[in-house]
């Protein structure tokens, strides 16, 4: 993409973060003429753009914010979740050591369209270095005035809190998430009420990522026209990808929503380790999502909509890659690992399911399976799929039955050699 | 469920007889009540739980989880509900330096299993152990989120990035001789960068 498009031009944190930086980058200008638009007008310009939730779900942010009441005479809450912890992911964390301020200024924005004057950010307790450096940046925009009482004498209040969260991948689901905000396991809520209704402490709350409120503060400076010609109808703007696995210059990288996998793995991350040819497969969203095969990464667009035709997803643009002498089974074994550990206990089909994925995943990967547990192993994922109160058993589901799709053949080989054997 | 050994509660010999807040922790601990309404008190287990353990070097004893339950007027059983359910609480005595190697597929994928093995080997761990002399114990988490810099170890709060033996041999000496060493990715690349 075009150098002047990038938004988070100090990604690698190659420039200064403290708020002398970020001023200078052009974050927090004219704020005050932003803060005199109407709520509504914020809204409907966020609409426009077309942003979609960089969490992994995609649903549109404007809205996402428009589900809010409007006039309630109740708290309203913004909450951000940064508990970011899909495996293959590490944007937020970038965005939060590097890009605070736009962060912060996200935040400021988004909670005043909403009605929000309050705001929790729950990130993860295992980035404590990155909270500090939040927490300055916070304290900044307080001394510069840019939050607190009465911000710029037009009577808009706004305080920001961070809340540590403590090692629960599922915390990432935003009920589970409030719940945890209340100060309770980390268990999902069932919906309705939403929380733009019943959300944290019983009030109305809008959870956003970091990634999507960070971009809201650009998007309204250049303007929805601007962010919606960014990537393709549907799938507009910009995204920060992470490029992981077996690539020989794994990094992050921001760019237009829909370009090529192919053109993200060769041209940023110096192509697949043995060349494109040794390439087996990718997982393109975040471990949640199906993976795909080498044929189907040669055209493949990273945006929401051409990765769910591909049967796969977007999911948080955490991109991992495998190539020819990874053994695949384990790979997605220690998925299904991660799933078992993480499952919050709450559902039966997922906290029985997920130990059961995970044996039988670990019995595949020591060539101890039959053909009949294969065919198992696919049904119990159809049982949990669907049945849960949150997407964690479905996205304990969806890589097991992408390696089935895709690697069946493979798999049923190796077990006939066994037998052969 | 976490299923670490250092989330078991400690045994009686090693529990200390009491816990206070040390005063900086106890004015800290004042400003996080009011970071929540007044009537979600359980809102501040979790913050309060976490400087409790930074206070008692990595670890929550019984009498830590008696003092924030009297401390917010909240029943004992939630504050310990919270201190099993979320993994990065523990429950037992760590190391002065806890290493915990992560092992999810990204980390698995760029040599992650061979630097657990070198912990191991290097300190004659197990998973869950500690050594004699108390400067190490041994632990495997779930993603870290720092999946570009592949493989990643945390020790206490840092993390330590883009490892081959040889940088984490380097490491682990460093931090047992009580020497100063690099945070961050132990190559040459700033952050999350492509190598140039």
């Amino acid at each position: 993409m075009k150098k002047e498009n990038i938004i988070f031009s100090n990604l690698y944190g190659k420039h200064d973060e403290s708020i002398k930086g970020a001023l200078k980058r052009g974050d927090w200008k004219n704020i005050s003429k932003i803060l005199k638009l109407d709520k509504q007008d914020i809204i409907n310009k966020i609409k426009d753009s077309g942003l979609r939730g960089r969490g992994g779900a995609g649903f549109s942010t404007g809205m996402k914010w428009d589900f809010m009441p409007k006039i309630s005479g109740r708290q309203h809450y913004l909450v951000i979740n940064a508990d970011e912890g899909e495996p293959g992911t590490c944007k937020d964390r970038d965005i939060i050591r590097n890009e605070p301020h736009k962060l912060v200024e996200g935040c400021l924005i988004s909670g005043y369209a909403i009605g929000a004057d309050k705001c929790y950010i729950y990130i993860r307790g295992e980035f404590y270095n990155e909270a500090k450096i939040l927490q300055t940046a916070i304290d900044d925009a307080y001394s510069k005035g840019f939050l607190g009482k009465n911000i710029f004498g037009l009577k808009i209040n706004f305080d920001i809190y961070i809340h540590y969260g403590s090692g629960a991948y599922v915390c990432g689901e935003e009920t589970a998430l409030i719940e945890s905000l209340e100060g309770k396991k980390g268990q999902p809520r069932l919906k309705p009420p939403f929380p733009a209704n019943v959300g944290v402490f019983g009030k109305p709350t809008t959870v956003n990522n970091v990634e999507t409120i960070a971009v809201v503060p650009t998007i309204l400076r250049r303007g929805p026209e601007w962010f919606s010609k960014l990537g393709r109808k549907n799938n507009t703007g910009s995204k920060i990808f992470c490029i992981s696995g077996q690539v020989n210059k794994p990094c992050n990288v921001e760019e237009e929503l829909g370009v090529p996998l192919k053109y993200l793995i060769q041209k940023y991350a110096g192509d697949v380790i043995g060349g494109w040819d040794n390439l087996l497969a990718v997982i393109p969203g975040g471990s949640s999502v199906p993976l795909l095969p080498k044929s189907e990464c040669e055209n493949v667009l990273m945006d929401f909509d051409s990765l769910k035709n591909a049967g796969s997803g977007l999911g948080t643009g955490g991109i991992i890659v495998m190539n020819k002498q990874t053994d695949v089974v384990s790979a997605i074994a220690r998925l299904a690992e991660f799933y078992k550990h993480e499952s919050c206990g709450q559902c039966t089909p997922c906290r029985e399911g997920t130990g059961w994925l995970m044996r039988v995943m670990k019995r595949l990967e020591n060539n101890e399976c039959s053909l009949e547990e294969v065919q198992m192993l696919e049904e119990v994922t159809h049982q949990i799929e669907g049945h849960t109160i949150c997407a964690l058993g479905d996205a304990a589901a969806w890589p097991i039955q992408g390696l089935l799709k895709h690697f069946k053949k493979d798999i049923l080989q190796r077990i006939q050699k066994k037998n052969v054997a | 469920m976490s299923t670490s050994k250092f989330k078991i509660i400690a045994e009686e010999q090693s529990q200390p007889l009491t816990f206070n807040f040390s005063s900086e922790n106890l004015t800290k601990a004042k400003k996080i009540i009011k970071m929540y309404p007044s009537n979600f008190k359980e809102s501040s287990i979790m913050p309060l739980l976490s400087i409790a353990q930074a206070q008692n070097h990595g670890w929550l004893p019984k009498k830590a989880i008696e003092y924030v339950s009297n401390f917010i007027e909240v029943p004992e059983i939630k504050v310990l509900e919270i201190a099993t359910f979320y993994s990065m609480y523990n429950l037992s005595p760590v190391g002065k330096f806890h290493i915990e190697v992560c092992t999810t597929t990204p980390c698995m994928l760029r040599g992650s299993d061979p630097m657990l093995d070198l912990c191991k080997k290097k300190f004659g761990l197990e998973i869950g152990g500690i050594t004699e002399d108390g400067l190490f114990s041994l632990g495997r988490v779930e993603c870290l989120g720092a999946c570009v810099n592949a493989p990643v170890v945390k020790i206490n709060e840092n993390y330590y990035e883009d490892l081959d033996s040889e940088s984490l041999n380097k490491l682990l000496d460093g931090l047992k001789m009580n020497k100063k060493v690099k945070i961050g990715p132990q190559s040459k690349r700033k952050g999350s960068e492509p190598v140039k």
